[in-house]
């Protein structure tokens, strides 16, 4: 279930350098959102929408926050966009984050612009969430004080050391399972961070979901485009990102 | 809505002549959470073979000016999936459906076409145009002899009306045209997507996987137009037009140039509701020019 249309912008920041994060009035689409679902937002003078992950909900205001990075000509334009004017949207789209019953332990990893939908899915954990995320360096660090916000301890890596620890959130990661198994693992990021961790998962037997991205067009699953690699009962076969994911159980991914 | 859009195309009634273009709108469950399915005249389903295929790798989809390209290579379920599991699906809405049928040989096709034959679709698209498969489509689309031979061998297994989707990746599309006419065809359909290319000039290396990919959307309708006005003045069937179709205006002038019925694709990804705008622009269109049926503008384009 998802709906379309242009909805305000309420609030902007500039989170960190290319880096935008846009509150959006939506009640609607608010409503039905979940953690780890997507937007497809449209760029004036392009013809495919970008694909942005929910940051945050807030079902009782009524919005969403959409975190994104400038990438492209297209994000770009939607950076140009200000409070007051209005973001056209088909959302929410794609499966959000399984989330387990109240009491369980999760440990959220993001990386770089990964990072955003670690957000909403800290919150629905809030105390006994860990949110482990890395950047190139200090400049770079966003959303800190949002974890927190929502209860969550924060783990902080970049590969420089200028912030945190210095290092990849696999060794951070890694250094938190000594302390404490968690009942389950979100990670969004590079491919080579979800292939790692992944692996640190299944080694120590936690399950873990992994957000996807891929080059989309409609969002909805009628063009099959944004195709992955992925395997159940030994058999591997290609699904797509937007409507069978962008959310994935790990060990159903299939990383080259 | 009144009778203004009904439609006469090879025999079949469609309540107005847009319809969603193969691989644009899979089997037609994906937005019915905006609309319902039988607001549209019909729907041409994603391309089916007779066995399930994987696709290419990804990525299928590459940004362009205007519009895109890509390279998904026919995935779907294969043709029993469609007739056991969509096919009953679609039937749940007052629609029209073409199960567009892809065959890697010419006996494959015929063999799509019978098995195709034995449901209740009201029409068949025989698509010998995709780009991105290496056996059959464009191979089979772009000569004259053997879109002629792999038409008719279709033509020889069904009694259903038999509509052509052609390649505009070729010398002459209307000799094409005419070969399947000649052949069997009730109607043709065109253009499916122009051969293209785009490369990342950072690591030199092409953005589709597959290398080369269909280019599809705005970009490409004056080529539709064109060759929609002159394979609609090379043969006698009628012609279903598409490519690059986005809004009510684009609809009237594809049909001025020779379109009876018009399909409309990649635009459906920009917005969901691009198809039901053209209706309704259609049918206020018909009212501001005192227009019985909207077939009165077909081919009425008058060249210089």
């Amino acid at each position: 279930m998802f709906k379309q249309g242009k909805f305000p912008i309420i609030s902007k920041k500039n989170l960190a350098k290319g880096i935008f994060d846009i509150e959006v009035l939506c009640p609607e689409v608010a409503e039905l959102s979940k953690a780890g679902q997507f937007v497809q937002a449209a760029a004036e003078g392009f013809f495919l929408r970008r694909p942005i992950s929910l940051c945050d909900i807030d079902k009782k205001k009524g919005t969403i926050r959409l975190v994104f990075e400038i990438r492209g000509k297209g994000t770009e334009k939607l950076a140009g966009l200000n409070t007051g004017d209005t973001i056209d949207l088909i959302a929410p789209l794609g499966n959000g984050f399984k989330v387990l019953e109240k009491g369980k332990k999760a440990v959220c990893i993001g990386g770089g612009i990964g990072t955003p939908p670690m957000l909403g899915i800290a919150k629905e954990y809030g105390e006994n969430a860990t949110v482990i995320s890395g950047f190139r360096n200090m400049a770079a660090v966003i959303l800190q004080d949002d974890y927190k916000a929502v209860g969550a301890k924060t783990v902080l890596c970049t590969d420089d050391g200028t912030a945190g620890i210095k290092g990849f959130v696999t060794d951070a990661f890694k250094a938190e399972l000594e302390k404490d198994k968690p009942d389950i693992v979100y990670a969004c990021g590079p491919m080579i961070m979800l292939k790692n961790i992944t692996a640190i998962c299944k080694e120590n037997g936690i399950e873990c979901q992994v957000s996807l991205e891929q080059r989309m067009a409609c969002g909805v699953g009628a063009c099959l485009v944004c195709v992955c690699r992925t395997v159940k009962s030994g058999e591997e076969f290609n699904s797509h990102v937007c409507k069978d994911g962008p959310v994935f159980d790990s060990e159903e991914v299939v990383f080259e | 809505m009144s009778k203004r859009l009904e439609t006469q195309f090879c025999g079949v009634t469609f309540k107005n002549p847009i319809i969603p273009a193969s691989g644009t709108y899979g089997y037609g469950r994906e937005y019915e959470s905006l609309y319902p399915l039988s607001t549209l005249g019909g729907i041409s389903v994603k391309g089916t073979t007779l066995n399930r295929r994987e696709g290419n790798p990804g990525p299928r989809v590459a940004e362009t000016p205007s519009g895109m390209l890509n390279s998904v290579g026919l995935q779907n379920g294969g043709v029993e999936k469609f007739i056991s599991y969509e096919l009953p699906n679609l039937r749940k809405s007052d629609i029209v459906v073409i199960a567009n049928i892809a065959g890697a040989s010419v006996e494959e096709c015929a063999e799509l076409a019978a098995r195709v034959d034995e449901t209740d679709v009201e029409m068949i698209e025989l698509n010998i145009s995709c780009p991105n498969v290496k056996q059959g489509g464009a191979a089979f689309g772009t000569d004259c002899a053997v879109a002629g031979a792999v038409t008719k061998a279709v033509r020889d297994a069904t009694k259903k009306p038999l509509m052509v989707k052609l390649s505009p990746n070729v010398t002459s599309i209307t000799d094409i045209a005419k070969s399947v006419e000649a052949n069997g065809a009730d109607a043709v359909s065109l253009i499916n997507t122009l051969l293209g290319m785009r490369i990342n000039i950072k690591t030199g290396r092409p953005i589709l996987k597959n290398n080369v990919g269909g280019l599809s959307g705005p970009a490409v309708f004056p080529v539709a137009v064109r060759m929609v006005w002159q394979v609609a003045n090379a043969v006698n069937i009628p012609v279903m037009g598409m490519g690059g179709v986005a809004t009510w205006e684009d609809a009237v002038e594809i049909m001025m140039a020779g379109a009876s019925a018009v399909q409309v694709g990649a635009a459906i990804f920009a917005d969901p509701y691009a198809p039901v705008k053209i209706i309704e622009g259609l049918e206020k269109y018909c009212i501001d020019n005192n227009l019985e049926n909207i077939s009165e503008i077909v081919g009425t384009v008058k060249p210089w």
